[in-house]
């Protein structure tokens, strides 16, 4: 059991709180760590891969500090979201020499080039390489030594769908095999796709946790807010407000809209042109004014 | 204290890079003009002293210096990719002590051993004159790499700061301030060349005693120093 533990952790910049008192346990399996640009992922990736010292609270791997520890580098694999390596070296060199600096030989550089299929490139300087082929190499270079926890900052960045699939197959197989595997993303459909386990980070607040229905509940279930113009706003009004699936309107006279709020998403987007139909309404704006993934997150924070 | 991996490494950096050219073309314009004036003016002690002293301790070394030592480390640091080196159960001053060792490495072979042979040319060494100055561009060597490797991982922009230490506060300054030759590096390598030399045309302002002590003092600060940096270095680009 390898454990990464995030005890009421804080870590600030100036005056700018990128993490601000989280907790969380990431353990074997592939945990999906999500949020938005800027949340403070990289940030708490940093911390968890000993980059970085935590203001307060502390950052552990099974009881043992992970900042100003080099050791723990034996247990840990990591795969940087910044694409400079040492392009000048091939594939294959640069997988040597990171297996050499953890005392391995050739034979572990092999192994991991295989395991991300890049031997067919290994040869070739990596300043030619293509994105998803630096992306592997990387791999490669975090996995020569087999580590029990391996940890990747926006992996899929950049990434065509095939060679997504790859790597999201070799991280589920990974996570299958007993391994702690923490990924984090923006996207939420990549997050779902691949994690068992959620973690959400939201201006640096940890939102939420759980497995991705519990979490795509919480996205769905939150209240939608749409703006709605037709040709008889008062009588839409009074119809939908008579359905529970509506928490709110409001008549704005400046827009020339109503605002709406909806709680039940299902069946309030299959009630409203149903509505309209029935009254002989006219729809002629139906648009969500808080679709922005931002807007969903802070939903979460708040929840 | 020295790890091979990390040796080959940064000897492939810094030969590799663009600006390795400058510690080539440096050398061979010495030597160029070393063989001009012993062409023109024949052998002659004060000239050789004079080009060996002004050019080639004055200049070629800490210029030298700057890009070995920034070189091994400060572009890694730049564009992140050190941390392939640290995310490594490697000791954070294994690291520098190698990258320093690369960085002295060098810097002696760009600076000591083109100084020896303009020496060689200008007048064959001469009352040790060739062989003094080489001495001085090993021992500067040495400092000088430890200084600017600690340059290089605390500022982005070493290469300037190097500079700007090279060759304004110890060529000008020095030149113009008496109590700033104490505190350079090239006075320090002179009181060793002073001492190597038969005659008395070298001339340090510093003591050797003082002189030694200064040297092995900076060195051995300079990489310490560098090495707790690079424990709690954070990398650079982050949110």
């Amino acid at each position: 059991m390898t454990t990464i533990n995030i005890d009421h952790t804080s870590r600030w910049f100036g005056n700018v709180v990128a993490v601000n008192d989280i907790t969380m346990n990431v353990g074997p399996g592939v945990t999906g760590l999500l949020g938005p640009n800027g949340a403070g992922k990289s940030t708490l990736i940093n911390m968890m891969g000993g980059f970085l010292a935590p203001s307060t609270g502390s950052v552990t791997l099974d009881a043992k500090p992970i900042w100003r520890n080099e050791q723990i580098y034996k247990d840990i694999g990591i795969v940087p979201e910044r694409e400079a390596m040492y392009d000048f070296l091939t594939g294959r060199e640069f997988v040597v020499a990171n297996a050499e600096l953890h005392g391995l030989d050739e034979r572990a550089a092999q192994r991991a080039l295989a395991t991300v299929e890049m031997e067919y490139a290994q040869d070739r300087k990596i300043s030619t390489y293509s994105k998803g082929m630096r992306q592997r190499v990387k791999m490669a270079s975090a996995l020569v030594h087999e580590p029990s926890v391996l940890l990747l900052d926006e992996p899929f960045n950049g990434m065509d769908p095939r060679q997504r699939m790859q790597l999201m197959d070799l991280l589920r197989r990974m996570g299958d095999a007993g391994r702690t595997v923490l990924f984090s993303s923006h996207i939420l459909e990549e997050v779902e796709q691949l994690a068992s386990h959620i973690e959400v980070i939201v201006a640096g607040r940890h939102a939420a946790s759980g497995d991705f229905r519990k979490i795509r509940r919480l996205m769905t279930d939150r209240p939608h807010r749409y703006l709605v113009r037709s040709s008889d706003d008062r009588a839409l009004a009074a119809a939908l407000i008579a359905d529970p699936s509506t928490a709110g309107i409001e008549v704005d006279l400046k827009e020339g809209a109503l605002r709406i709020q909806a709680i039940d998403f299902g069946r309030f987007t299959a009630l409203l042109p149903r509505i309209a139909r029935d009254h002989d309404i006219r729809l002629l704006t139906v648009s969500p004014s808080d679709e922005s993934l931002e807007s969903v997150f802070s939903y979460l924070v708040a929840a | 204290m020295y790890d091979p991996t990390v040796a080959r490494l940064t000897y492939r950096a810094l030969l590799g890079r663009r600006r390795a050219l400058i510690l080539f073309a440096l050398p061979v314009l010495l030597i160029v003009i070393a063989a001009a004036v012993r062409g023109f003016s024949g052998a002659d002690d004060q000239v050789a002293v004079d080009l060996l002293g002004g050019f080639a301790l004055a200049t070629m070394v800490p210029i030298i210096g700057v890009i070995a030592g920034t070189g091994a480390i400060g572009p890694e640091i730049d564009d992140g990719s050190v941390v392939y080196l640290l995310s490594k159960p490697v000791k954070r001053p294994t690291i520098i002590v190698t990258k320093l060792t690369v960085a002295i490495a060098v810097t002696m072979a760009f600076s000591a051993i083109p100084t020896f042979i303009a020496g060689m040319i200008l007048n064959g060494n001469g009352q040790q004159i060739a062989v003094a100055y080489t001495v001085a561009a090993l021992v500067a060597s040495i400092a000088y790499a430890a200084l600017f490797l600690l340059l290089g991982t605390i500022t982005r922009h070493a290469v300037v700061f190097g500079l700007v230490y090279a060759l304004v506060w110890e060529a000008l300054f020095g030149s113009l301030v008496a109590g700033a030759r104490t505190l350079s590096v090239q006075q320090w390598s002179l009181a060793v060349a002073e001492k190597s030399a038969g005659g008395d045309l070298i001339t340090s302002d510093v003591g050797l005693p003082v002189a030694t002590v200064l040297l092995v003092a900076v060195t051995v600060l300079a990489t310490w120093y560098a090495g707790q940096k690079l424990r709690s270095l954070k990398l650079a680009g982050e949110e």
